[in-house]
């Protein structure tokens, strides 16, 4: 019922002996120690857990540990790499615009939007209100997440 | 909120996943996309021996499009239906209906096949699937058979598929070109389970009607698209079928809607999805 899994999390490996039913978002936090990814509902609903995998925003608590085996995961810890004290330009944003209060979502929200950065300069606030609605914050009432989208996409296409 | 503990296979081919299934399939779940059974596992909902996880077998992700079919997958992901351009062209009801399942994040991971085999009566692509008359190919160790939408989804969350078989792929025909379409639902917040909706498809004077969360399957209004066949559509006439729809549908009510409720709104659904669709018929897709 268990069996020996490598899993490439933000370039890193981890070789792990875990019982099969082990889901990836447990993996994340207790065995590789990255606790920056939270869990919520741990049934699909939250968005907390949210990660990249290959590049896509996924649920890790939807997710066994052993099938992310193969495939590159992202998770919040990467976001600055190599950046040092500084925050990645959509942290920062989330920062100046108000977009988190207890912070327990943010997470989730940023490996969410993160991947649509780029284009996110050229949506209108009901497409980001659209993009974001598989996340759920308690805090805020979304409005200061918009902001913080709509800044970090500006701010990104103007390539300050 | 953790499964309980299952034995765990992940096969390459689909040979190895019939030859699994010959030997477990009734102790065993196929996980394909995860995002309705892993939410059952983990409250422990489901608790089976074993799972078979189809993940790993290439031969299954594909999206094709052959001499006009459509052929999806087992493990084509939602989202890759929702990207495909010839998809989104061709057959621009499915891509509505990929449009409202959940959100982006479960969609990147969810599978159509998936969807499909969970026959939730309240899941969008079951209901344009039957609007669609889609077809399924389901394989066992004796051979392969294919199944209409008509015959595939038996009642809730149950399918005509056997413990020692495979839903390998679904086939859907190019609609006439031009049809109208339409798929509409309500629901509380964007990506909840809507609590009434409809498929609809127009060409050629041909209707046809599939209701979303109105019975135990998705339902085809068969009586309405009679009754418009060849018909002018209106306001009047799309009410009148609307009407028609659910006179012999009793949705289940919840916390979140009645009964009565719901085959209100369903009606409603049927006849917005039925005037969207007089709108677009006869347009070329863009």
């Amino acid at each position: 019922m268990s069996r020996k899994v490598t899993l490439e999390i933000n370039g890193e490996r981890y070789e792990r002996e875990v019982e099969e039913r082990l889901l990836l978002s447990d993996f994340i936090r207790h065995e590789a120690g990255l606790t920056g990814t939270h869990v919520g509902c741990e049934h699909g609903v939250c968005g907390a857990c949210t990660v990249q995998l290959d590049g896509e925003p996924v649920r890790s608590c939807l997710l066994l540990a052993v099938q992310a085996e193969g495939h590159q995961l992202r998770t919040v810890e990467d976001l600055n790499a190599g950046m040092g004290e500084e925050l990645h330009p959509l942290q920062q944003a989330f920062h100046e615009s108000h977009g988190l209060q207890c912070g327990f979502c943010t997470p989730g929200f940023l490996m969410s939007i993160e991947p649509m950065l780029n284009t996110a300069a050229d949506l209108d606030e009901g497409e980001i209100r659209a993009a974001i609605s598989g996340n759920l914050c308690r805090c805020t009432g979304y409005q200061n997440i918009v902001s913080a989208i709509q800044l970090a996409a500006t701010r990104m296409q103007d390539g300050s | 909120m953790k499964p309980a503990p299952f034995e765990y296979r992940d096969p390459r081919t689909v040979d190895e996943v019939i030859d699994v299934l010959a030997e477990h399939g009734e102790d065993s779940k196929i996980l394909a996309g995860g995002q309705s059974l892993v939410p059952l596992l983990n409250f422990r909902l489901a608790q089976p021996a074993m799972l078979v996880d189809i993940n790993r077998v290439e031969e299954l992700s594909f999206l094709r499009c052959s001499a006009g079919v459509l052929t999806i997958g087992a493990t084509c992901r939602q989202a890759t239906l929702e990207q495909s351009i010839f998809a989104q062209a061709r057959w621009p009801l499915l891509g509505e209906a990929v449009d409202l399942v959940a959100h982006s994040q479960i969609r990147n991971r969810g599978t159509v096949g998936g969807s499909a085999a969970h026959a939730d009566p309240a899941a969008e692509l079951p209901v344009a699937l039957s609007c669609l008359d889609a077809r399924f190919n389901i394989r066992s160790a004796s051979g392969t058979r294919t199944v209409g939408a008509d015959e595939f989804f038996s009642t809730h969350l149950t399918t005509v598929i056997e413990p020692d078989e495979l839903l390998v792929s679904i086939e859907v025909d190019p609609p006439p070109a031009g049809a109208g379409y339409a798929f509409c639902e309500y629901s509380r917040r964007h990506g909840d389970f809507a609590l009434g909706g409809a498929a609809v498809q127009l060409a050629d004077g041909e209707v046809r009607i599939a209701l979303l969360g109105a019975s135990d399957t998705p339902l085809r209004a068969t009586e309405a698209e009679q009754a418009l066949a060849g018909q002018q559509i209106d306001a009047e006439t799309a009410a009148e079928a609307g009407e028609l729809a659910v006179r012999e549908v009793e949705p289940t009510g919840d916390i979140h809607g009645s009964g009565e409720y719901r085959r209100r709104l369903t009606a409603t659904m049927v006849k917005r999805a039925l005037l969207l669709a007089a709108d677009r018929d006869g347009r070329e897709a863009a």
